[in-house]
Formats: structure tokens, sequence, C-alpha cells
């Protein structure tokens, strides 16, 4: 294998941080420059990226190419860091899909942020989210992927506020960095447990991902007969836990939909293809560890917190009257279905799953942007009859509908079928669910549709018209590979000897679609046709209307937790830190020391006298001892 | 067992001069004790030097009487100030240099 030339895995990498620095420093105050400066420095991203990718193709072994590109950082005896990248071909996937998702949400931005103060403020911002996810996809160590971890943290935390005078944007950004704060904190343990470990046979310990992955069958040895309660299941949770905070699964979900207060290119650049994913695509990379650890139990539960995630946040978005918040809850779901692929073996099934999403997922965000930037709201109640109106718009979010609700033969149908298929393979009742959440996500996006774009305009203040060409061509690709995205290849390219390995099934393909179709037809009989159930049925669901519109009580139960349990911890340590550690330990040193100086400041009399008697007696001492025990 | 004599002399000499620097209030009175205690040096420097055969231990006793002169004029010198700015001399009064 030829290595690539070093300049482009670091040209993806460092491009966005210097459009962020250029127009944090120059360009500031001008709209136009700092748009071209992100935009130009993500396209060039995204070429490197497809340089690299044509370079793993032409490669003996797509599948197994792998390359790194390292600096030392820190060398001292007993700990040597680097900072470095690792491109494969599942990093490389992820990229294009930063990238290229990246970059039409950046040019959709133009368009959608024109009227806005903080524009360049906007895409220094977005420049330096692209910096840092970028920075997830190629680490080629957990530190350095923490370092990134936490800056996608941070930046998401900018643009979530980006209307920081808004108090429930400001809330909302707070949140989200308070929760993956929790997630995080999980996440850095399982790092210095697994780095405890991992020096098997006297070498040294390691981080590095290709290290790791040649020893650890040693590590896995060490700990052979301790089962479930070894160390090791211990890591791959706190690992897992990182992901559950950045994806967003059950029950660190709360702060996805709060952060649909940011803007909406924002949602989709962040809360839909990229950052979330971050999550699945960590467990991608290290999905060896928890193959070669084999711990049924974690695994297990990886897929089970998948599956319930998707039903969970399914069963939300059926009430949710805010068109961003519907499609947040989607997204939930959806992450579900990837978290629950891996936790059965499907790595390249997940990963598959997360391309695709991304494509829809990120056209249906924009497409609900258009939507809000011509009508300045976001109740889809206020919408309706967008499709004479909008018919570009429409067109495009129907297609993202479809290829989400997984029709055949849209993108969506393909992954999700992936997963399905090896669902009914190894977990029956996990395929259930899955089915199950295919026909609420029909029905959902179906609620949507029908009653923002079908029908009669509800609302009389505003007009609705078509969204500018800027805001509208960016869609096209992503529509394109929403319908083809099914037919690229994606899965060969993560061809993963020994993943789980899934045919297609006609039997699973026929019961999804079905329920996807049931689902629609439901929902356009309920909210087009104006079908009302039997009202014993009615008076049956009310109960289950009401707690999932007050989102089963979780942020209640989390509010309660944080008043009772946290605010009374606080206020006890708060009196222990104040009378014990600084009143007792910091200041009581100080008042001993003190009294005892001014007490033994008596024996000081002045009298010169005083002082020859004491020298005279020392030296007695001294002469006697000498005398009495020096041989 | 001429050098013990001498010996003994100096170390009774020795002992008067500590026993008056420390018991003694007057700072004329320490002065003089602490000459004593010089002198009781040099008187063991020279038996040594005589037992000997060893001038150097003379040529010691001459640098001492030299150091000696000088302290008592500089301890004069402020027996003379402490006098003139408290108008006493006993040394139980003097403890300005006390916290």
């Amino acid at each position: 294998m030829v290595n690539p030339p070093a300049f482009l895995p670091w040209s993806i990498l460092f491009l966005p941080l210097a459009a962020f620095l250029i127009i944090t420093f120059l360009t500031r105050k001008s709209k136009p420059l700092s748009a071209a400066v992100a935009i130009g420095a993500l396209a060039l991203s995204l070429c490197s990226t497809a340089a690299l990718l044509i370079h793993i193709l032409r490669c003996h072994e797509p599948a197994n190419a792998a390359f790194t590109f390292t600096v030392p950082w820190v060398d001292l005896p007993g700990l040597f860091l680097e900072f470095g990248l690792l491109v494969n071909p599942l990093a490389i996937l992820m990229s294009l899909v930063v990238t290229g998702v990246g970059l039409m949400i950046f040019i959709y931005s133009v368009g959608y942020m024109s009227h806005e103060p903080g524009f360049a403020r906007y895409f220094a911002f977005l420049s330096l989210f692209a910096f840092s996810m970028l920075g997830i996809v190629l680490a080629n160590n957990f530190v350095t992927l923490f370092i990134f971890w936490e800056l996608v943290g941070a930046s998401s935390y900018l643009l979530i506020g980006y209307w920081y005078d808004r108090p429930r944007a400001a809330d909302a950004g707070k949140k989200a960095f308070l929760v993956n704060r929790i997630a995080d904190f999980g996440f850095l343990l399982g790092i210095l447990m697994l780095w405890s470990v991992s020096g098997v046979h006297g070498e040294p310990r390691t981080l590095n991902f290709l290290m790791l992955d040649s020893v650890s069958a040693h590590i896995r040895d060490q700990f052979s007969g301790a089962g479930l309660f070894s160390p090791l299941s211990l890591i791959a949770l706190l690992l897992f836990c990182g992901v559950v905070g950045k994806s967003a699964q059950f029950p660190l979900h709360v702060w996805l939909p709060d952060a649909m207060e940011g803007p909406t290119p924002v949602s989709a650049l962040i809360h839909a293809a990229t950052m979330v994913a971050a999550g699945v695509y960590l467990l991608c990379r290290i999905f060896f560890l928890l193959e070669v650890f084999n711990i049924p139990q974690v695994l297990g539960l990886i897929a089970w917190i998948g599956g319930f995630t998707a039903l969970f946040a399914a069963s939300m978005a059926l009430v949710e009257n805010d068109i961003k918040r519907v499609l947040a809850y989607s997204t939930l779901s959806q992450l579900g279905y990837m978290v629950m692929a891996l936790g059965m073996g499907g790595y390249a099934a997940g990963m598959f799953h997360l391309t695709t999403h991304a494509f829809f997922k990120a056209m249906l965000f924009m497409g609900a942007g258009c939507v809000i930037h011509s009508l300045h709201t976001n109740d889809i109640w206020q919408m309706g009859g967008l499709r004479w109106t909008m018919p570009v718009t429409t067109t495009l979010f129907a297609i993202g509908s479809l290829a989400l609700c997984g029709i055949f033969p849209f993108a969506g149908f393909w992954s999700k079928d992936e997963i399905l298929a090896l669902a009914f393979d190894s977990h029956r009742i996990l395929w259930f669910i899955g089915t199950l959440t295919a026909c609420l996500t029909a029905f959902y996006m179906g609620r949507v549709f029908c009653v923002a774009f079908l029908g009669e305009p509800r609302s009389r203040e505003h007009h609705s018209h078509e969204a500018p060409a800027i805001m509208l061509w960016p869609l096209i690709p992503l529509a394109i590979l929403s319908i083809i995205g099914g037919f690229i290849g994606i899965p060969s390219l993560l061809d993963n000897p020994t993943g789980a390995h899934v045919e297609f099934n006609l039997t699973v393909a026929l019961i999804s679609n079905l329920a996807a179709v049931g689902g629609l037809l439901l929902a356009w009989a309920i909210y087009v046709k104006g079908f009302q159930p039997v009202q014993w049925l009615q008076n049956l669901l009310a109960p289950a209307t009401r707690l999932l519109i007050r989102k089963y009580f979780v942020d209640e139960v989390y509010g309660w937790i944080n008043r009772n349990v946290q605010q009374r911890t606080a206020v006890v340590l708060n009196l222990f830190e104040r009378y014990v550690i600084i009143g007792l330990w910091a200041n009581g040193i100080a008042k001993t020391t003190g009294l005892t100086g001014s007490a033994l400041r008596r024996m000081q009399t002045g009298k010169v006298q005083n002082y020859a008697l004491a020298l005279l007696i020392g030296l007695s001492l001294l002469i006697y001892a000498s005398w009495r025990w020096v041989p | 067992m001429i050098l013990h004599s001498y010996l003994a002399l100096s170390g009774i000499l020795f002992t008067i001069g500590l026993v008056g620097v420390v018991t003694r209030r007057n700072i004329i009175m320490i002065l003089l004790s602490l000459e004593i205690l010089l002198s009781a040096a040099n008187l063991a420097f020279v038996a040594f030097s005589q037992a000997l055969g060893d001038l150097s231990g003379q040529i010691m006793v001459f640098f001492v009487m030299i150091v000696a002169a000088a302290e008592v004029t500089v301890g004069l010198a402020i027996a003379v100030v402490l006098v003139r700015q408290h108008g006493k001399s006993n040394a139980d009064d003097l403890r300005d240099l006390r916290w």
C-alpha cells in the first residue's frame, strides 16, 4: 500500500480551523467574505476527502486499508501520547458525510441566515464545529478523540445558544452541554480504565486504536474467567456512556429536542447529520474492542437501549406540534436503530443507516427550515396548504419523508431493512420493536406532511412563498442521494470479515414496508379525510396522549432529582466546605500557627544575660553529651 | 605537672568569668568578666605553647589581646551611650530588643 500524501488528511482537518480563525480575526465585518471563507474551506476539505477515497479504492484491499499520520505530543517514561490521524474506509465515509452534507448546509445557511446580524459569528462557529467533528472522525487514539469530542460539545453549545438573547435558546445550550458533561465523565473514566489495563506483557500502555487492536486479545486473556464482572464489561459500558450522551440515547435523550432552539441549519448539521451521529461513529470505531471482549450482556444492553430509544422517541413524536421537534424525535429514534444494529454486531448496517439518515434527515430539516423561513412559525397547525405555494419544498420534503419511512426503493429502505433483517435473525423481540417503530415513524411523518403541506392554509397573517434558490439547490444533491443512496455500495466499502453478515430478507422487507404504508395511510385518513376513531378508543387513548405530550415526565423526574437530591447534597457539601474544609482545615492551621507563635513570643525577654545563660546551658549539654556518648 | 597547674588556673579563671557574665547586672562588670574569660583562654594558649615548644600559641595570644582591646573599646562606647540614653547601667533594664 502506498501512503497518500500527508497534506491530504491534515488539510481535511485544519482547513475549517483556518476558516474559523480567519473569520474571527479578519473578515468578521464582511458577510459575503465570511461565508465565502467558510464554504471555500469546507469545499477544499471535501476535495481532500474525495482524493483520499480514490486513493483507498485503488488499494489492493480497500476494506483493510489504514494509514496513520502522527505527530508526537507527550513523550515521558511510561506515558507516550501522540496527536494523530487514522485514515481508513470508515473514517473516510464519515468524513465524506460531514464535509459533503456539511457543505450543502453551509450553502443553505447563506440564504437562511441572511438577515441575521451575527452572520459572520455563525459561520465562524460552523467552521469550528466542522473542525471538531472532523477531528473526532480522523483521530487515531482516544486522547485526541476525547479532545475533539469535548470541542464538539463546546461548539454545539455555541450554536444552540446562537440567539443568546432568547432565554430558551440559552437554556437549551446549557442543558445540552450539561447532559453531555455527565456522559463524557463516564467516557473519560472508561478511557482511563482502558489505558490502565492496556499494557500487557510489559509492553507500554497505549490508547492508539491500531495498537489496541493488536493487543486486545491479550487484554481479554488477562481477565479470562472473570465473566460479566470483569473490568472489561465496565470499560465497555463506560465507553458506551459517551455514546449515550452524544447520540442522545435514553436516558440522556432530553437535550436533543430542546436543542431545536438553535437555527434550523444548525439542527440539520449538528442534531441530525453529524454530531449526534458521532456517538454511533465512535461505537463503530471501537467496535473491534467490543467484538474481542465479546461480553454478550453488554452487547445486549447496547442493543436494548437502542431499540428502546427507537420506540420511545417515535412515540413522543406522535403528538408533537413543532415541526423541528418532530424531526428531532425522529432523529433520536433513527439513532436508536443504529445503536441497536451495533449492539447486534451489525457494524456495516449501523454505519450504512447513519449515512443514508444523514442525507435524508439533513434534507428534511432544511425543508422544514424553508417553511419556517417563509412562515416564521414552527407550529404545524399554523401551516397547511403549502403544496400550492411551495411546490419544490413539498416535493423534496416528500422524498425525505418517504426515505425516512423506509419505503422501497428509497435509501432509508435499504439501510433500515438491513438492520431489521439482522434483528430478525438474532433478536426477534427487537425486530418486532423495530417494525413497530417503522410504523410509528410513517404515521408521524405522514401526520406532519398531511397537516403542514396538504389541506388548506390556516394562518391568515403570513402568506407562504417558495424559498430563494440558494436554499433550494443544496437540497437537490441530498434528494438524489436519498433516492439512490441505497444502491451505491456503502456496506461493501466497510465489509468487515468478522462482523455480522446480512442477507436481503424478503419477508422482513415486505412486513416493514406494509407497516410503513399502513402508518402513512392511517395518517392520511385521520388528518386529510377527517376520520375519527370510535368514541371508546378515543377515551382509551386520552391518558396515553397526555403522557406523550408531557414526554413521559422524564424532564419532570430529572427536575425533581435536581431539586431534591442534587440541590440538597450541594447545600450539605457547601456547609461542609465552609466549616470543615475552610474553617477547620485551612483557617484552623493558620490560626494554630499564629497562636503558637504568640505563645512562644513570651520566651523572648530581651535580657542579654538570659540568652547568655541559655547558650551556656546548651553548650554544657553538648559537651556532656559528646563526652558521654561519643567514643 | 606544671602544665596541669596552669590549665587548672585557666579553668578557674574561665569559670569566674562565666559566672560573672551571667550573674552580674552592671554592664561594666559584664565587660570585665568577659576580659577574664579571654585571659583564661590566653593562659591556656601560653601554657600549651610552653609545654609543646611551639611558638604559634603565643602568636595567637597577641591576636586575642588585640581583638580584646578593640572589643572593649566598642563595648565601653556602647555602655557610655546606653547610660546617656537611659540613665542606668543595669542590664536587666535594657530590654529594648525584645518583641
